[in-house]
């Protein structure tokens, strides 16, 4: 059986030192080798950005892609090959800007697929401009008068869109972090993780200490319930979305591939690609 | 006896136009004539003039007629829009519902048939289409029997009273017409038909039954005129073969959905037209890049941005070509037949995981929905080829290394692994890479990766890369085209040739990379050369000139108002040149 060091390949990740993307890196490779999956048996699908370049950072099969396209990506290889795990991740652009629309429609399709979102309300690789997760007046390169536009908040649109499982997680909590990506590989349909990855080169608003005095963790919520999709929203609105674990999961509603009229059953992958003759014959009989 | 006929209904779009043509032509494609079937019609669903244009022959037919012998109108419009049209034995049924009114300057004639009153003393005004057939079939002297099967498989689910009802509709319309043939409407018998059952489709319904032979078995794709019909049809079909189709929320989904499943090892399609074609062209890039196949339909329509949505044109052949930033690898594909576009979707699969590109299949809104007789599909000639696609157990590789992906090969193409596959973990991305598709930026494996993918398709093996009709060594006319546009040039050279002009053909299906071998002494060996094509800008009489020179005899010959060429106006165009 895999360990997590069976994740490890040998490249260096380029991003700098104290990046929250470094412990995202190490939460998955934990997390696949918990769920006991073996690395051909993952596929990580990433998009453009310092976050896209995790696919390459671990030992599975990875597509590191367009900016703002992993999600269609991997619910193709999911779709091709239901038998792999795949997990999409990127950051708070590429899912939450150039890539939005597909964000929303994944959420509401529910292909079994988990997205990490590495969000650090800030364009890093592109050195430094606003993000649809800045906050308001949040001074950029791009906005040196600070940001007039409202940030989105990512927790609340995916319960408006009818996602089955919403978490959140800080960078640093390794343990958590872990556990809410294997609840997500477990998770029968999208699971959305969005997780609060620290800009140290670019943020200076959004920093370790910033989250560390402004999280809450669900955990210390009494009697908090994520199968209450009503309370879930309220929470969120509570606590300006600023909260960390699982936000929500609805068990009950089928992923898309249980709900596929014919999907067949093995991967599409070992599916014949020839024609049977009677077959061909009944579909041109159609046209006559 | 007549050998063939041109036959058009036209009203106001939503009025059943469609449907009135529909089982016309069903019904006579099953006695055994030819058809070919062409829809103008308007981006709107209820209102607007639609017609149907349908010719019927003995033999052959590939394109819409010159002329016409019979028109049915269901409002003034279609008469004003269509009359010039028929010629001087020309037959107008219009409906006397709306006192139609024969234009001055037309020998045809006008009979005025109560379509709508007589459908509706037999119970629904709707059935004013059936009492048009029965019309027709009178002039036509047919036995309104061949219409049951047809209006029965229609109206079927809906009841034996109903369609009871709608052939009652036909007869009256039958008898109507009948009745006042006696003062003096022409007949027009049409020679008996060989009596074969062959398929009546569109170019859409064959790139989607190609599709299926090839093994596709997942489709991503977005609503589009005019591609939707190859969605809708594989939804229908490929849940049989334990596959599906995913209505995308845009293009750009379609496409990397598609390169998504291709990547994990299933041949998978998508298709739109131009706009969606727009949006597809970073993904074609990544596709490009990163060695994954991508079979994509593009069915060309009037462009630019919404342009005519619902109408021919041939403009985007440039934008096939080049289309995407950057260099990569590509195969175009112009299938010029129906039949053409059932084997070439099929084989741009095998292309396309061959070579490990992407390849576009290339059709217009002329093939896409030109509905035609077409013979036999031989199913057993599509084969499956999947390239260096590797299967079984793979030899171990060292650890913490990477299956060689991106190895650099003789023939450029590398061995391919998909996910899932024990010792074949590789890193796969749009960032110039190494041969285990590690990230690098060396000027010398930049070189070599570069090289690699170029040379793939340096030496493509495709079929019949151009369909040549040339008996002639020294032709007075090369016509050159592709797409749709070999039905009306092959019906222009017959009457050239009549007059005595030496004429040979070539249309391009290969179209990139272009097959100058097979074009060159063609150009080469002719007088002039006409390129036909539905553009403003004349862009394969430009890539001709580009690949095989000789731009002195290239006359251009372009039409780009949103109609498809009719056989007089490049007939006319190549006589000016003599």
């Amino acid at each position: 059986m895999a360990t997590f060091k069976d994740f490890r390949n040998d490249v260096k990740p380029n991003w700098c030192p104290g990046c929250g993307d470094f412990s995202v890196q190490a939460a998955i490779q934990r997390a696949a080798a918990n769920v006991g999956l073996e690395p051909e048996n993952l596929a990580v699908i990433s998009g453009i950005g310092c976050s896209g370049r995790i696919s390459g950072y671990i030992n599975s099969y990875g597509f590191h892609g367009i900016h703002g396209r992993s999600l269609p990506i991997a619910q193709g290889v999911k779709m091709a090959n239901r038998d792999l795990t795949v997990i999409a991740s990127g950051g708070d652009g590429d899912g939450f800007a150039i890539g939005m629309g597909h964000t929303v429609h994944a959420i509401r399709r529910n292909i079994d697929i988990t997205y990490i979102v590495m969000d650090n309300q800030i364009y890093g690789l592109t050195k430094g401009q606003t993000s649809p997760r800045s906050a308001a007046g949040f001074k950029t390169k791009s906005t040196p008068e600070g940001s007039i536009e409202q940030a989105i908040s990512p927790m609340e649109l995916a319960l408006t869109a009818g996602a089955t499982f919403v978490a959140q997680s800080f960078s640093t909590d390794l343990k958590d972090l872990t556990a809410l990506i294997e609840a997500g590989i477990n998770h029968k349909g999208f699971s959305l993780i969005n997780v609060f990855s620290p800009c140290v080169t670019y943020n200076k608003v959004n920093t370790y200490d910033w989250f560390k005095e402004n999280l809450t963790k669900l955990s210390d919520v009494e009697g908090y319930d994520p199968h209450n999709r009503e309370e879930a929203m309220q929470t969120l609105m509570k606590h300006n979305g600023l909260v960390t674990g699982l936000i929500y999961q609805n068990t009950e509603r089928k992923s898309y591939q249980e709900l596929v009229h014919g999907y067949a059953e093995a991967p599409l992958t070992q599916a014949d690609l020839g024609l049977d003759q009677n077959y061909f014959d009944k579909l041109v009989a159609e046209f006559m | 006896m007549i050998k063939q006929l041109s036959w058009k209904v036209g009203g106001q779009q939503g009025e059943g136009i469609e449907s009135t043509g529909e089982i016309f032509a069903i019904a006579l494609n099953r006695l055994g004539y030819y058809l070919y079937g062409y829809r103008h019609f308007s981006s709107r669903i209820k209102g607007g003039h639609t017609n149907n244009k349908i010719r019927v022959s003995t033999t052959e037919v590939r394109t819409i007629s010159d002329d016409l012998d019979i028109l049915v109108a269901f409002d003034q419009e279609t008469i004003d829009v269509n009359y010039k049209e028929l010629h001087s034995k020309g037959i107008i049924l219009a409906d006397a519902k709306f006192n139609p009114k024969k234009p001055e300057d037309t020998e045809a004639s006008l009979y005025a048939v109560p379509f709508t009153e007589i459908a509706t003393e037999l119970g629904t005004s709707l059935m004013k289409n059936m009492v048009a057939i029965g019309a027709t079939a009178a002039v036509l002297d047919l036995d309104i029997q061949v219409f049951e099967e047809v209006v029965r498989e229609i109206f079927g689910r809906k009841g034996d009273q109903v369609v009871a009802k709608n052939m009652d509709a036909i007869k009256a319309g039958f008898d109507n017409l009948k009745a006042n043939l006696g003062a003096g409407v022409q007949t027009m018998q049409l020679e008996k038909a060989d009596g074969k059952k062959r398929m009546f489709m569109i170019g859409n319904d064959a790139i989607a039954l190609g599709a299926i032979a090839g093994g596709c078995r997942f489709m991503a794709a977005y609503p589009i005129t005019p591609a939707s019909e190859i969605m809708e049809y594989l939804i229908k079909k490929l849940p049989a073969l334990g596959g599906t189709v995913i209505q995308t929320e845009d293009e750009i989904a379609a496409a990397t959905m598609a390169i998504g499943a291709n990547y994990a090892g299933v041949r998978t399609i998508t298709a739109s037209a131009g706009p969606g074609l727009s949006l597809k062209m970073e993904a074609i890039g990544l596709s490009g890049m990163t060695e994954t196949p991508l079979v994509i339909v593009d069915t060309q329509r009037g462009g630019p941005s919404t342009g005519l949505p619902t109408k021919q044109e041939q403009s985007d052949l440039m934008a096939m070509i080049y289309g995407t930033h950057g260099e990569i690898p590509k195969i175009v594909l112009a299938p010029s037949t129906v039949e053409e576009a059932f084997y070439d979707t099929a084989e741009a699969f095998n292309l396309a995981e061959e070579y490990q590109v992407p390849v576009i299949v290339l059709s217009d809104l002329q093939l896409s929905l030109g509905k035609q007789t077409v013979e036999p599909l031989d199913v057993s000639k599509v084969e499956i080829r999947r390239g260096k696609l590797l299967t079984g157990d793979l030899p171990e590789i060292e650890a913490k290394g990477y299956f060689k992906r991106y190895e650099v090969t003789e023939d450029g193409v590398s061995p391919r692994v998909i996910p899932g596959m024990k010792n074949g973990i590789h890193h796969v991305t749009g960032v110039e890479h190494a041969e285990t598709g590690k990230p690098s930026e060396s000027a010398e494996n930049r070189k070599a990766q570069m090289d690699k993918r170029m040379r793939k398709v340096e030496n493509i093996r495709f079929n019949m890369p151009v369909y040549k009709n040339a008996k002639h060594e020294d032709a007075d006319i090369l016509f050159v085209g592709f797409n749709s546009t070999r039905g009306v040039i092959e019906e222009a050279m017959g009457r050239l040739e009549k007059d005595g002009l030496k004429v040979n053909h070539a249309h391009i299906r290969l179209i990139h990379p272009f097959p100058t071998d097979e074009v060159l002494p063609l150009v080469q060996s002719a007088k002039k050369v006409v390129v036909v094509e539905n553009n403003a800008t004349g862009q394969l009489a430009n890539i001709l000139k580009m690949n095989v020179g000789h731009a002195n005899k290239i006359v251009k010959h372009v039409k780009y108002d949103g109609n498809p060429f009719l056989p007089h106006e490049v007939y006319s165009k190549a006589k000016e040149l003599f």
